[in-house]
């Protein structure tokens, strides 16, 4: 029974990776742009929501309110002030700078916050759980992070293929310039597919953060889980990553299960394993 | 009128008065470099060991992004297999530490073989982040491993190191050797590679990968041997590394940012694309070290800032702003038509 409990709890976390890797996904997908800073910005999010609960009293989840939009208007200003110049034929400088721009926010955490690793209290809420039968149960935690995935890509779905910025988006996506013909104002656009970049990856660092200590150096970790994410459920798809993630999430609790130990080392193991039997991921959409 | 008249005369100049004011300067800085144990202490050997790999490790870094369009930022992957090798053929197979520098580089090459089969599926971007992922895993692999030191590492034991040298002098100064060995030679490797066939193959994948393709060369067998020297390469620096540290464990042997990240800043900042490139790199990042060495996390910031405003105004780096100007070239790897 520990085994399908384990299993079934890493399959809801599998939600939290599928958040990460949405947001990379979404500024791959609009601008073929693999920010290599993402999973420090993450990282940057969650203390922001540390700075937010400390100074207002606020509880991890209402301070949303306030990490969100924030995170939404420094996306917009660092695509249009930094990563709009990085764009063209070369694939060097976007991911040269995001590199550079990702030792940056590493290193001003630790120069701001320590190397001391934090964390928010969510209180009961933590360790609450659902009753199944005797021996089954659902933490209440990692179940909302997984409704709250498939809500937000599901949200992200009707936004790319239901509104006039979605249109925007896939226009840019096929083909830069010819969408500029048609009035796309691109680097406007590019910055609203980063802004809600994100923003989505702000829901998931407060709820990494409620859920494990998180450090100045947590990012890199971070973003790896959201690129294996990415390439098992295959380019181009959000649903396929989510169920990217949820494999991800499951090959970890099989490995923690094994040996504790051997957690992130399985997940990276069935990314390989992704890699070499269906190199296109899971559910491929986009030929890249 | 025979058609050898109406072709103007010409030859292919490969060497230019700079590049032979070079030669003459190298051997000097050589003849000089070789003679520091005469006069120098532990603390000028180390260092200059260190700035020997650190050059090395951006030549091959240089060669797999400037040049094969390689964008790793996984090659702390065999830096750390290299220092492992060291540390298993010595302790656990009984091999004399030196004769394991090189075969730890050949483990590592062979590492590097199927490694390469699974990071060459992914394309540009994804292909950086694949190769970190790859170096987590054997990271990861390695703090597995108990007669290794598991996840905390290990130290070498003192009947090993007495190998190098009987006094704690005689051992730093041949490591010395071997660094200064490692560090002029992989110039040198790098040097000829990029003269030879296979250079000019690189040149034309790194000015455009379309057309070095429709002129017949074979861009993944090129790029697949040049992911092989780096690696066999970084796998000797590697066990030099740890020959020297005396200590390993997977956190610092698998570091991103020493092995990785640094070495990335230096190439950028100095000039992609060219030899000359990450020896001017090498001194500013030392510069910068010496004078910012007490300001800690301010000193990455500061180097990051640098990296990041040198790629958006100079991309191709200190040294691209003065070949262009001045027209330098210390180490010619290009073939010039020269009408007569």
């Amino acid at each position: 029974m520990d085994w399908i409990n384990g299993i079934l709890q890493g399959a809801l976390i599998g939600g939290l990776y599928a958040l990460f890797a949405a947001g990379l996904s979404l500024m791959f997908g609009v601008m073929r742009l693999v920010n290599i800073a993402h999973g420090d910005l993450i990282v940057f999010a969650a203390y922001l929501g540390l700075v937010v609960v400390q100074t207002l009293g606020l509880s991890p989840f209402v301070s949303l309110v306030i990490v969100v939009p924030t995170m939404f208007v420094l996306g917009y200003i660092l695509q249009r002030g930094l990563l709009n110049f990085t764009l063209g034929g070369d694939i060097l400088p976007p991911l040269l700078v995001t590199f550079g721009l990702s030792i940056i926010i590493q290193n001003a955490l630790l120069e701001g916050f320590s190397a001391d690793s934090q964390k928010l209290q969510a209180g009961n809420f933590e360790t609450a759980s659902l009753h199944i039968s005797d021996q089954l149960a659902i933490g209440w935690f990692p179940f909302v992070i997984f409704l709250t995935a498939v809500a937000v890509i599901a949200l992200l779905e009707l936004l790319i293929y239901r509104t006039a910025l979605g249109r925007a988006f896939r226009a840019t996506s096929d083909d830069a310039d010819t969408a500029r013909l048609y009035g796309v104002r691109n680097r406007h656009v590019y910055a609203l597919a980063t802004a809600l970049s994100l923003a989505v990856i702000s829901i998931a660092a407060i709820f990494l953060a409620v859920r494990v200590n998180f450090d100045p150096a947590s990012g890199p970790a971070r973003l790896l889980y959201a690129f294996e994410a990415v390439i098992i459920g295959g380019l181009g798809s959000l649903w396929g990553t989510l169920a990217g993630g949820v494999v991800l999430g499951v090959a970890q609790a099989v490995g923690a299960q094994l040996n504790p130990g051997w957690e992130s080392l399985a997940g990276h193991l069935a990314f390989l394993a992704v890699l070499i039997l269906r190199p296109r991921g899971l559910f491929p959409k986009l030929v890249d | 009128m025979s058609s050898a008249a109406s072709t103007p005369a010409f030859r292919i100049e490969r060497s230019t008065r700079t590049s032979w004011i070079g030669l003459v300067l190298a051997i000097a800085i050589v003849v000089l470099l070789v003679s520091v144990p005469w006069w120098g202490g532990e603390d000028d050997l180390r260092l200059i060991v260190e700035i020997c790999y650190t050059i090395a490790l951006a030549q091959l870094w240089n060669l797999l992004a400037g040049y094969a369009g390689l964008v790793s930022v996984g090659q702390q992957a065999f830096v750390g297999l290299g220092g492992y090798a060291l540390f298993g053929l010595t302790i656990l197979a009984g091999v004399p530490p030196l004769p394991a520098i090189v075969l730890a580089g050949v483990i590592a090459a062979l590492i590097a073989v199927p490694t390469a089969l699974i990071v060459f599926r992914l394309r540009g971007a994804y292909f950086a982040i694949g190769t970190w992922v790859i170096a987590e895993v054997y990271s990861e692999v390695m703090g597995l491993i108990r007669d290794l030191g598991a996840g905390t590492g290990m130290s070498l034991p003192v009947a090993i190191s007495r190998h190098v040298g009987e006094t704690r002098f005689d051992r730093e100064a041949s490591l010395y050797y071997v660094g200064l060995v490692i560090g002029i030679g992989t110039v040198a490797v790098v040097f000829a590679w990029l003269r030879s066939r296979q250079g000019l193959a690189l040149t034309a994948i790194r000015d455009s990968e379309t057309a070095a393709g429709s002129v017949g060369i074979n861009n993944d067998r090129t790029k697949y041997a040049v992911y092989l020297l780096a690696a066999l390469v970084t796998g000797m620096i590697g066990a030099l590394i740890y020959l020297e540290k005396l200590r390993i464990s997977p956190d610092s042997a698998f570091d991103v940012i020493d092995w990785t990240a640094d070495i990335i800043f230096i190439v950028v900042i100095g000039g992609i694309g060219s030899i000359e490139g990450p020896f001017l790199g090498a001194l500013v990042f030392f510069a910068l070290r010496y004078f910012l060495a007490d300001y800690g996390a301010w000193y990455m910031i500061l180097l990051g800032a640098v990296a990041v405003v040198i790629m958006l105004l100079a991309p191709r780096g200190l040294w691209g702003l003065v070949a262009d100007r001045f027209d330098i070239h210390f180490f010619p790897v290009r073939r010039r038509v020269r009408l007569e």
